[in-house]
C-alpha cells in the first residue's frame, strides 16, 4: 500500500532523487563514532540543528501566551512562568536552548576550522555557516528584550547605544532598531519581537537550507 | 552522473528523458566501513540526541529561567549585563583604548576584524593543507582569538557583582498599606529622607533594600534608624522619638 502511494507520487514528481539525497546514502567510517570514538566531534553540527528545532517548537508555544506590548509583556511572561501548566519547562527550554545552541554552533565551528574542512570546494558552505552564527547571535540579542524585565530593558539600551556608535549610519541604525531617536519603549519591543520571530528565523531557515543542500551536494570532507 | 547543461527532458517538463538507475554514490575514496544513513546511522544519531535531551531537560528543571522585576526606565541605578555569550564584546569596551574616544576601535574595528576573518577564513587560508599543525598561521590566530574570548569573558564575570545584580533585579512584593497612615507620613517626610532611598512604596531601589516584610520588630527598626546598617549611615532619622515609634510600628507591620 505505502509502496503503491510512493510509486504513484514518484511517477508524477520524481521524488526518488530527493529521497536519496535526504536519506539513502552511506556514512563513511571516519565520521562514525561507532568506529572511532573521537568522531563524536562530528555530532556538534547535528546537535546544533537539534537544539534549533527545539528552539523553533518551544518558541511557537511561547507565542501562544506572550503579548509583545510594554503593558502586558512582563505580565504575560510572569503568568506563563508561574501559572501555565509546563510553562516553566517550555520557557526554560527556550532560555537554556538559546545558550546551548551558541555552545554547539561554537564547537561545530571549531571542529570545521581545525580540520580545515572549509577548504576548496567547501568555501561557500563555510561562509553560509558563519552567517548562521551571526543570525543566532542576533536572535539571542533580540530575544533578551522580550520578557521586558529590568535586565532586558537596560541591556538593550546598552546594545542600542553601541549600535548607535556605528560610524556614518549610527543614528539610522539606532532608529531602525529602537523605532525612536531617544526612547527604548513600546516601538522597540514590537520591532524586536518582529525581528526575533519573523525576520531572523526566515533568514535562518533559508541559510540552513543552503547549508544542508551544499552538504549533500559536496558530501562530507574526507579524513585528515 | 550527468548534470547541468545538455540534459534532455520529456517535453517541457523537468522529467529527464533518460532515467538514471539508482546507484548509490561511490564512497571508495574513503577507507574503511561505510554505514547506511537510513536507518542505521540515523538511529545512532537519535540515541545521541536522546542523551543530550535528558541533560538539557535536567538543566531546565534544575535551573528555572530567570525573570527580574518589570522594566522600570526611571531606575537609573540599574547596572545591566548582557547574556553570557556577549560578555567578551562588552568587556572589550571597558579598556582605555577601546572606549570613550576610541569607542570605534572597541565596538567595530576589533570585532570586525575578528568576525570578518572568521567569515573569510577559506579565502585567507588558501593552501591545500588541512592538518592544524601544517597551517601554523590559521591555527595560531584561531587559538589566539579563542584565548582572547575566554579571557575577556572571564574578566567580565569576575568583575561583576553578582549579588548586587541579583538584588537589583529581584521581583519585590508590593505592600498593601494606607498612604494616610501617620507612620507613612513620617516615612515620606523629606526631613528624614527615608523615602529617597527606600522608595515611595517602601520597596527599595538600587541604593537601599525593601522595607516590606522585613520581619523586624519595632525596636530593631529603631536601632537601624539610629545606628545605620550596611550602606546606611547612622542618625538618618531626624524626627522625635515619638515619631520614630510610630514609623517603626508602621514598617514592622508591613507584609
Amino acid at each position: 500500500m505505502l509502496n503503491k502511494i510512493y510509486d504513484w507520487v514518484d511517477e508524477r514528481l520524481d521524488i526518488t532523487p530527493l529521497w536519496r539525497d535526504i536519506a539513502d546514502h552511506e556514512v563513511p567510517e571516519h565520521v562514525n563514532p561507532a568506529h572511532h570514538f573521537s568522531a563524536f566531534v562530528y555530532c556538534f553540527g547535528g546537535l546544533t540543528f537539534f537544539v534549533t528545532v527545539i528552539q523553533i517548537l518551544s518558541g511557537m508555544f511561547l507565542t501562544m501566551y506572550y503579548v509583545p506590548d510594554i503593558k502586558n509583556a512582563w505580565e504575560s511572561v510572569y503568568y506563563l512562568q508561574n501559572e501555565v501548566a509546563f510553562g516553566m519547562i517550555v520557557r526554560g527550554m527556550h532560555h537554556w536552548g538559546a545558550s546551548l545552541v551558541i555552545v554547539m554552533i561554537f564547537l561545530h565551528t571549531l571542529r570545521v576550522f581545525f580540520q580545515g574542512a572549509y577548504k576548496k570546494p567547501r568555501e561557500l558552505n563555510w561562509v553560509v555557516g558563519v552567517l548562521i552564527f551571526f543570525v543566532m547571535l542576533g536572535l539571542g540579542f533580540t530575544g533578551y528584550l522580550l520578557p521586558w524585565d529590568m535586565k532586558a530593558l537596560f541591556a538593550t539600551k546598552v546594545g542600542i547605544q553601541i549600535a548607535a556608535s556605528t560610524p556614518f549610519i549610527g543614528e539610522q541604525v539606532k532608529i531602525l532598531l529602537a523605532g525612536h531617536p531617544d526612547i527604548v519603549g513600546a516601538q522597540t519591543l514590537t520591532r524586536f519581537f518582529a525581528i526575533h520571530v519573523f525576520f531572523l528565523p526566515a533568514a535562518l531557515l533559508g541559510l540552513m537550507a543552503a547549508h544542508f543542500i551544499m552538504i549533500r551536494r559536496q558530501g562530507i570532507s574526507g579524513p585528515l | 552522473m550527468h548534470r547541468g547543461k545538455g540534459m534532455k527532458f520529456v517535453g517541457d517538463s523537468r522529467i529527464p528523458a533518460v532515467r538514471k538507475p539508482n546507484v548509490p554514490k561511490d564512497y571508495s575514496e574513503y577507507p574503511g566501513k561505510t554505514e547506511a544513513f537510513w536507518p542505521n546511522f540515523l538511529l545512532k544519531e537519535w540515541m545521541v540526541g536522546a542523551v543530550f535531551l535528558v541533560g538539557y531537560l535536567c538543566l531546565t528543571v534544575a535551573h528555572p529561567s530567570p525573570l527580574e522585576r518589570v522594566a522600570d526606565p526611571t531606575d537609573t541605578g540599574y547596572i545591566p549585563l548582557p547574556d553570557w555569550y556577549f560578555l567578551f564584546l562588552y568587556q572589550l569596551l571597558k579598556y582605555t583604548y577601546a572606549s570613550g574616544p576610541y569607542n570605534v576601535i572597541g565596538a567595530f574595528v576589533i570585532p570586525g576584524l575578528a568576525f570578518g576573518g572568521l567569515l573569510l577564513a577559506p579565502f585567507i587560508d588558501r593552501g591545500p593543507e588541512r592538518r592544524p599543525i601544517k597551517r601554523p598561521f590559521a591555527t595560531g590566530f584561531m587559538l589566539l582569538a579563542l584565548a582572547a574570548t575566554i579571557f575577556l569573558t572571564w574578566e567580565s564575570v569576575i568583575h561583576h557583582d553578582w549579588e548586587a545584580a541579583e538584588a537589583q533585579g529581584k521581583i519585590v512584593e508590593e505592600a498593601d498599606f494606607d498612604k494616610n497612615d501617620e507612620g507613612y507620613k513620617i516615612f515620606a517626610d523629606q526631613k528624614n529622607g527615608c523615602i529617597n532611598c527606600h522608595g515611595e512604596n517602601l520597596t527599595g531601589g538600587a541604593a537601599a533594600p525593601s522595607l516590606v516584610g522585613t520581619g523586624l520588630k519595632p525596636e530593631e527598626i529603631k536601632k537601624i534608624a539610629h545606628e545605620g546598617k550596611g550602606a546606611m549611615p547612622p542618625n538618618m532619622f531626624k524626627g522625635t522619638d515619638e515619631e520614630l515609634d510610630k514609623m517603626a510600628e508602621f514598617i514592622s507591620n508591613l507584609k
